[in-house]
């Protein structure tokens, strides 16, 4: 009988204590925030079981800029989500290992950590930032890998293994693990120091012109582009919302419509951030504008009617809000002083 | 002896691992009341399911189809017996569109006890307008302010049938009414959110208010709403502004009253 209290006690410490010997933890990294964002937005979504480390965001950056991920060793994430184009390309659609174009224009990746409705993709298919990493790795017409193979060659590789262990506490390296470490690199890909953010924190001024653009921005009867793209107090520049912005009457490409399935989503794509165009051409969900001009005239006379436009797209009948060629060039000056030099040069996030 | 040492430290480890929280425990002389927020179209429940279907027909006789409604409700008022007025200060963003808001738990407590009448404002009062509001700036809820800044107090937008028989757009935005045709000096005219009086309400210790917008009168009493004469570009229109807040006051109503037990 005292022998088997005696063994009850020892298990129960066992239990107790046998988690982690070594003691290591990674180093928490929690994200930056910026003053025009903590004041104006509330705090981003970092799931529980993804928290920022250093060790994993250091994995997650080299993860990202490295070509062993593709197939063939010849292209990156980085390859269509280039930092001196904020985190996209300059092709209509990216182009994957195999030469085929893809569908989609790669989309900018920077603020993601606010997208809190959690749908990422053009379409809205990813349901998180991990998530969304898994795909482009396999897809035939992107990195064209299969995840057992890319698990192997980081496994042999003389350095990943080492990084995993330090970032995640673990030598077994994982799809998940992979697309967590580059989920938390991504997170930290934050864009506001434009100098419309230097504007509202009082640091600096705006010409006539882009202050007049501005005012075209946010008039109802003007431009109207506030509705899906922010305002100041909403320093985002996107509602993270699904809209069809009136670009086709029919559609080759379902875009939402074709993850929910429901009819009334056809058309409809994700409200790209109107941060840093200057570095994001083409644009569109396909690329399909060379120009920012091209983007403006769209809205101002463009406009393809269809059963599930936006009720936001206004005056569709006449193409759009009619804007004059003073008025597009003001809102095109203001457009450009969300451009945030800072962060496409930022070294933290270079290769 | 080690025997008996080991025994009291297991005995007081299981003591202490299952204690229960006492902080936890139910105070009876206080509740958090929730409301819930459903919705119908002259009696007919309207859900997002819903949306997206010309399936609606307003008093004026036009067909409509609802792509996105969603609406603040702020200062929630409990009246007493006596006359004191306990007011708590809130908001809540009702998104009918993605189910988001449908059920507001009060912030703080209130004594449990019959109140002669609940109240809560539609949208934001001037002050609670001015104020930045961080989860709203982050709903894209904002009002630029060329048009008076602050929030919208709701958007309800869709498509209806026009007088040409074409499918066209519209934007049900209440706002705070404002004149902005001189940007340099803006005009408020009259308030635009109003007060909703809910009567009498009984508050127990899990009392749930149900808080019911029939949509269709939006376009109905006491202003018949032509959507061919008001359907976009309304924000800066104080007029039909004013007269989206005379039609609001008599779209809310009390729902059922439930009594839970915790």
């Amino acid at each position: 009988m005292k022998k088997g209290w005696y063994w009850i006690f020892l298990i129960f410490l066992y239990l107790n204590c046998s988690d982690d010997d070594t003691g290591y933890e990674p180093t928490p990294m929690p994200l930056n925030i910026p003053e025009i964002f903590s004041t104006n937005i509330i705090p981003p979504v970092i799931p529980s079981d993804n928290p920022q480390t250093v060790e994993g965001v250091a994995l997650g950056k080299k993860l990202f800029f490295d070509t062993i991920l593709s197939a063939d060793g010849t292209k990156s994430c980085a390859s269509c989500h280039s930092p001196q184009n904020a985190f996209t390309d300059n092709s209509p659609t990216s182009v994957g290992i195999d030469g085929i174009a893809g569908m989609r224009n790669s989309m900018p990746i920077f603020n993601l950590a606010w997208n809190d409705n959690e749908r990422f993709n053009w379409d809205g298919s990813a349901l998180s930032l991990e998530r969304q990493a898994e795909e482009p790795v396999q897809n035939p017409i992107e990195l064209h890998s299969n995840w057992d193979n890319v698990v192997d060659r980081l496994l042999a590789h003389p350095e990943y293994p080492e990084l995993f262990e330090l970032a995640f506490k673990t030598s077994t390296i994982t799809k998940e693990l992979t697309t967590k470490a580059i989920a938390q690199f991504e997170r930290t890909l934050i864009s506001a120091n434009s100098k419309f953010d230097q504007y509202t924190l009082g640091e600096a001024t705006l010409t006539a012109q882009e202050l007049n653009g501005l005012n075209i921005f946010l008039r109802e009867d003007k431009g109207d582009c506030f509705h899906c793209h922010g305002s100041p107090n909403s320093p985002l520049w996107t509602n993270n919302d699904f809209h069809n912005n009136g670009l086709d009457a029919t559609f080759t490409d379902l875009g939402l419509g074709a993850v929910t399935g429901d009819p009334s989503d056809n058309g409809k794509f994700r409200t790209p951030s109107l941060r840093n165009l200057a570095y994001t051409a083409p644009y569109m969900h396909d690329g399909r504008f060379a120009t920012l001009d091209e983007v403006i005239d769209h809205y101002s006379e463009g406009l393809q009617n269809s059963p599930t436009i936006d009720p936001l797209m206004k005056q569709i009948a006449q193409g759009g809000v009619q804007l004059t060629a003073q008025e597009k060039a003001d809102l095109k000056a203001f457009l450009l002083t969300l451009s945030d030099t800072s962060f496409i040069n930022n070294p933290e996030f270079q290769n | 002896m080690i025997r008996k040492i080991l025994l009291q430290l297991c005995i007081v480890l299981c003591v202490f691992g299952c204690e229960s929280d006492d902080s936890n425990s139910i105070n009876t002389t206080q509740a958090s009341p929730t409301f819930t927020f459903s919705h119908d179209w002259d009696g007919t429940p309207v859900s997002s399911s819903d949306f997206n279907n010309f399936i609606f027909t307003n008093a004026n006789g036009e067909t409509i189809s609802i792509e996105r409604l969603r609406y603040v409700i702020s200062d929630i008022i409990f009246t007493a017996n006596s006359g004191e007025a306990l007011s708590i200060n809130g908001h809540n963003l009702v998104d009918v569109t993605n189910d988001e808001g449908l059920s507001y738990t009060l912030p703080s407590t209130i004594p449990i006890g019959t109140f002669v009448n609940v109240s809560f404002t539609f949208g934001l009062d001037n002050e609670d307008n001015s104020q930045n509001l961080l989860d709203l700036n982050s709903a894209n809820f904002n009002v630029p302010d060329v048009l008076g800044g602050g929030y919208h107090y709701m958007q309800f937008d869709g498509e209806f049938i026009n007088s040409n028989m074409e499918e066209m757009g519209f934007n049900y935005h209440a706002i705070r009414a404002v004149d902005a045709s001189d940007p340099d000096n803006l005009v408020f005219p009259e308030d635009t959110f109003f007060t909703v009086n809910l009567g009498s309400i009984p508050i127990t210790s899990a009392t749930e208010i149900e808080i019911k917008m029939n949509i269709a009168e939006w376009f109905k009493n006491p202003n018949l709403w032509d959507l061919n004469v008001y359907n976009q570009m309304l924000m800066p229109n104080a007029t039909a502004q004013i007269l989206m807040s005379e039609n609001g006051r008599n779209v809310f109503s009390l729902g059922e009253v439930t009594q839970g037990t915790e």
